[in-house]
């Protein structure tokens, strides 16, 4: 029985299909799996756990492990504690700002890192002189790194909630402008919190430009550095970070789906100041 | 006057912000446009002119090379696998995680990137070898994973999702309806989508690519971590500028190193800036 | 001839035993249906019912498992769509975003190599037709819902099909919109004299616009009649209960007669042949009197300008909608008792609920 037009093109938009998937899961498959084969493999032939094991007996790899969560978490915080009452507060007071705000949060997206960090070099003499040469200052420039993806996050979520009938209600009963923001708008936006959160660890754990630039030792430039003497050991950090990256963000796009109407963080717009 | 200063208090609010800015951002700004201009603390066109130098300027062409070779490839492959999922079930799992990986990868970039293709690739790689002992292909070659054809294949890993995730929300705007109206109006597949479809997307899909473009150039981490000797796009070329106290015989070269790059960027933003005002005007 | 409309008689359209299924789900069932030629039918039906499936078949944007589609004396049933020459109004944005009004109805035209002066003629004769000549350069999204279903209206037309389709095209507009386009339509299709098939779920809006309206139900043709006929003579309980409001009165029924609220009534062909069940009576075939010991009682009257509508609750707990006029209505009022009586001389017995 031979087919009709339309059956045809049914046939038709698939193979077409399969091709593509085919094809380009091949190739973003190809180096995942070439990664886990690359650092088990031993020369001469067998399989080994040892450039895995690396991952927590170098003491290299592990400080620059520990610096690098030590960074997330010290950036998060820092995040939350520059944007939340900003951006609330802006609602609140000075709706005139929105733009200018959002324009300046966006901002660092079409400012590549790389352009930052050669402006931002003096800006650290400043900051070692006051605070000690610890690769933990990174915070401050990694604050600015996540703004855009941060702010996007809290935004969506206070566009959720009528943050100035919330306020109202709270300071009518009594409660000051802190607890306004920590006790009322900050519990109804936890999820929004929880994706600027993941995003922002996410962004740390990956970051190198400014770290390497401005020598200091985060998981990243350390996985570079032990590239030029044990590679395989670097590809199984590479993996576990990727793996790990991975579920994070993951996780993240699950948190973005429970709340309705919540564009999805991780659709970007232009991010040419990201690691890539 | 009490009434003013009291107009005036809740923007004092935004003090912190944007104080944090300034240093932070500002600041850094500033000084790379007023190191471009001076040379040992007096204003010069020295740096400007060093931008002049052959082996600059080679850097920069090969920066454009890949940032558009990368963006077209992007586009053309990201568009398609878009196509893909989208002519699929649009709710079906297969969509959902397939959008899902393609942020993940979008933002998957660096020293991982690097070490995932030079585990495939290079001289000792999976794929070399699998090839090197099956087929009997030499794929390492003279080493160009290492040069400008290895970036092009290793930023595709990341502009390819990103143009599925920028040019995805495009083709969803395009409604099952104007095909079936065009297809009913006597227009074939081809018809339709040089006079509907192609028209309808290509302000998107140039946008998108412009974005890629933009991404490509600003990128950084990826090259340097493949890329350890030698400096052939701008970016590795500001790396040296940075690590080395006085390259080419100038003090202040990388401020107009990172400059050019400014400029580059801004200029694309601002195209992408016009075509998506332009876009709006139909699909509001 | 330099009339705005190409004068043309319209062509036969037969769907013979047209078969759909998706899945386990049967869309359309062993469908017949002719439409004569230069005739509008109206496919009504609620949803799921396969009307919007028999529309895609005709239409070539589907194609069924069984039967066939002939137009005129042409087989199109594996014929591509767009080699089909039908005119299609979609239910809501089908206009081409990037196109102006004018572009959009002259798009087919486009298509076919029509030169563009004469394509644009044509354009603004449609448009003029539809009484939208002045908005040619506006785009689809500076037009209401109402007027983009205008040009959806003179696109379809402008390529002088050989059948008209029309899918729920008022459906998404605002009721008021919804009667004067209704109107225009069918002054429009009378004008130019094209078959056209129309799908809705808007009783009113079918029984309105076209010559003969077939009710669905479940893939299939219930019951294809001239509305007077379906509203007055209904062929199925499911076609009674769809179309108009009607009543269900407990009724017993034996040897072709009924027994319902103490008269004695014909029974209509279609009835249940015997025992109890429900007769289905409209509200105007219900008469309310005030009388001392009758059996119902008021619940609620609404005065609805020419019709006053009753509300009567019945001995056995069930509620009837009568409809009065004038001098009786005047006389009833919420509690009041009343007898209720039936004016029609025969009644359909649907199975009791």
């Amino acid at each position: 029985m031979s087919r009709t037009p339309r059956q045809q093109r049914a046939r038709r938009l698939r193979t077409f299909r399969i091709t593509v998937f085919v094809a380009l899961g091949l190739f973003f498959l190809v180096p995942l799996i070439s990664m886990a084969e690359y650092s088990t493999r031993v020369n001469g032939g067998g399989r080994s756990g040892a450039a895995w094991a690396a991952l927590v007996t170098d003491p290299d790899l592990r400080s620059g492990i520990l610096t690098s969560l030590e960074l997330a978490v010290l950036t998060v915080v820092g995040m939350i504690v520059l944007l939340v009452p900003t951006m609330v507060w802006v609602r609140l007071r000075v709706p005139k700002a929105a733009r200018t705000i959002e324009f300046l949060c966006l901002l660092p997206l079409t400012i590549p890192a790389l352009v930052i960090v050669v402006g931002i070099a003096p800006v650290y003499a400043w900051v070692t002189y006051f605070l000690g040469n610890s690769a933990l200052t990174l915070t401050f420039a990694y604050v600015v790194l996540v703004l855009p993806y941060s702010f996007r996050a809290l935004d969506a979520g206070l566009s959720g909630i009528d943050v100035q009938t919330l306020s109202d209600a709270a300071r009518s009963l009594g409660a000051g402008w802190f607890t306004v923001i920590a006790r009322v708008i900050v519990p109804n936006i936890a999820s929004a919190l929880l994706s600027a959160a993941f995003i922002s660890v996410a962004l740390v754990l990956g970051e190198y430009t400014f770290a390497s630039l401005l020598d200091f030792q985060n998981m990243q430039v350390v996985i570079d550095y032990l590239g030029k003497s044990n590679s395989q050991a670097s590809v199984a950090a590479s993996l576990a970070a990727l793996i790990f990256g991975f579920l994070l963000l993951l996780l993240l796009t699950l948190v973005g789906r429970r709340r309705r109407g919540e564009p999805a963080v991780l659709a970007p717009t232009p991010q040419p100041g990201q690691e890539g | 006057m009490k009434t003013r200063a009291r107009r005036l208090l809740p923007t004092l609010g935004l003090v912190p912000f944007l104080g944090y800015l300034t240093v932070f951002l500002f600041i850094p700004t500033i000084i790379i446009v007023v190191g471009a201009f001076t040379d040992h603390g007096r204003a010069s066109l020295t740096n400007i002119q060093g931008l002049a130098n052959p082996t600059v300027w080679q850097a920069l062409k090969q920066s454009l090379i890949l940032s558009a070779s990368t963006a077209a490839i992007g586009a053309v492959f990201g568009s398609l696998l878009a196509y893909a999922l989208v002519s699929g079930n649009p709710s079906g799992l297969a969509r959902r995680a397939a959008t899902s990986v393609c942020g993940v990868l979008a933002q998957f970039g660096g020293v991982m990137l690097a070490f995932a293709f030079i585990a495939t690739l290079s001289y000792s790689g999976s794929l070399t070898d699998l090839l090197r002992d099956h087929a009997g292909i030499d794929i390492f070659g003279s080493g160009w994973l290492f040069a400008l054809p290895g970036l092009i294949l290793v930023y595709s890993y990341f502009q390819i999702p990103l143009m599925v995730i920028v040019f995805l929300p495009a083709l969803d705007g395009i409604r099952v309806q104007w095909r079936e109206a065009a297809e009913n109006l006597g227009a074939t597949t081809w018809q339709f989508w040089r006079h509907v479809g192609g028209p309808l997307l290509f302000p998107a899909f140039l946008g998108s690519a412009l974005l890629l473009f933009a991404n490509a150039f600003a990128s950084y981490a990826t090259a340097a971590a493949l890329v350890s000797q030698g400096n052939p796009i701008t970016p590795l070329y500001i790396r040296a500028a940075l690590t080395s106290e006085i390259i080419l015989g100038r003090q202040n070269l990388a401020y107009a190193l990172a400059l050019e790059m400014i400029v580059v960027v801004a200029i694309v933003m601002a195209a992408y800036a016009l075509l998506v005002r332009r876009t709006s005007k139909w699909l509001s | 001839m330099a009339t705005a409309v190409t004068e043309r008689t319209g062509l036969e359209v037969r769907l013979e035993g047209l078969s759909r299924h998706f899945g386990d789900v049967r869309a359309l069932d062993n469908l017949d249906l002719t439409l004569h030629p230069g005739e509008l039918v109206a496919l009504l039906g609620p949803s799921g019912c396969g009307k919007t499936t028999a529309l895609r078949l005709v239409a070539g944007l589907d194609e069924p498992d069984a039967g066939r589609i002939l137009v005129g004396d042409r087989d199109v049933t594996h014929m591509p769509a767009n080699k089909r020459d039908m005119g299609m109004v979609f239910q809501s944005y089908s206009l081409f975003p990037h196109l102006t009004t004018q572009e959009n109805v002259a798009f087919g035209l486009k298509l076919r190599g029509t030169d563009r002066g004469a394509r644009e003629k044509r354009a603004k004769e449609m448009l003029e037709l539809v009484g939208l000549g002045h908005q040619a350069n506006r785009y689809a999204n500076q037009l209401s819902g109402g007027q983009q279903q205008r040009v959806a209206l003179a696109r379809a037309l402008a390529i002088e099909p050989s059948v008209l389709l029309l899918d729920e095209p008022l459906s998404a507009l605002d009721a008021k919109v919804r009667a004067q386009l209704r109107d225009e339509i069918r002054r429009v299709q009378l004008e130019v004299g094209t078959t056209a098939l129309f799908v809705t779920h808007d009783q009113e809006e079918a029984l309105a616009v076209a010559d003969r309206v077939g009710v669905m139900n479940k893939g299939k043709i219930e019951q294809l009649a001239e509305p007077e006929t379906l509203y007055n003579q209904p062929a199925s309980h499911f076609v009674a209960e769809f179309v108009g409001l009607m009543n269900r009165v407990p009724c017993h029924v034996a040897d072709g007669r009924v027994e319902v609220l103490g008269a004695t009534l014909g029974a209509r062909e279609g009835s249940l042949p015997s025992g109890p069940g429900d007769a289905l009576v409209r509200p105007e075939q219900l008469e309310v009197a005030a009388a001392e010991g009758g059996s119902g009682r008021v619940i609620t009257v609404s005065f609805l300008g020419s019709i006053t509508r009753v509300r009567v609750r019945m001995p056995n707990g069930s509620e009837l909608l009568a409809q009065a006029s004038g001098a009786e209505a005047a006389r009833l009022a919420a509690d009041q008792v009343v007898t209720v009586s039936i004016t029609a001389a025969d009644v359909l017995v649907a199975p009791a609920d």
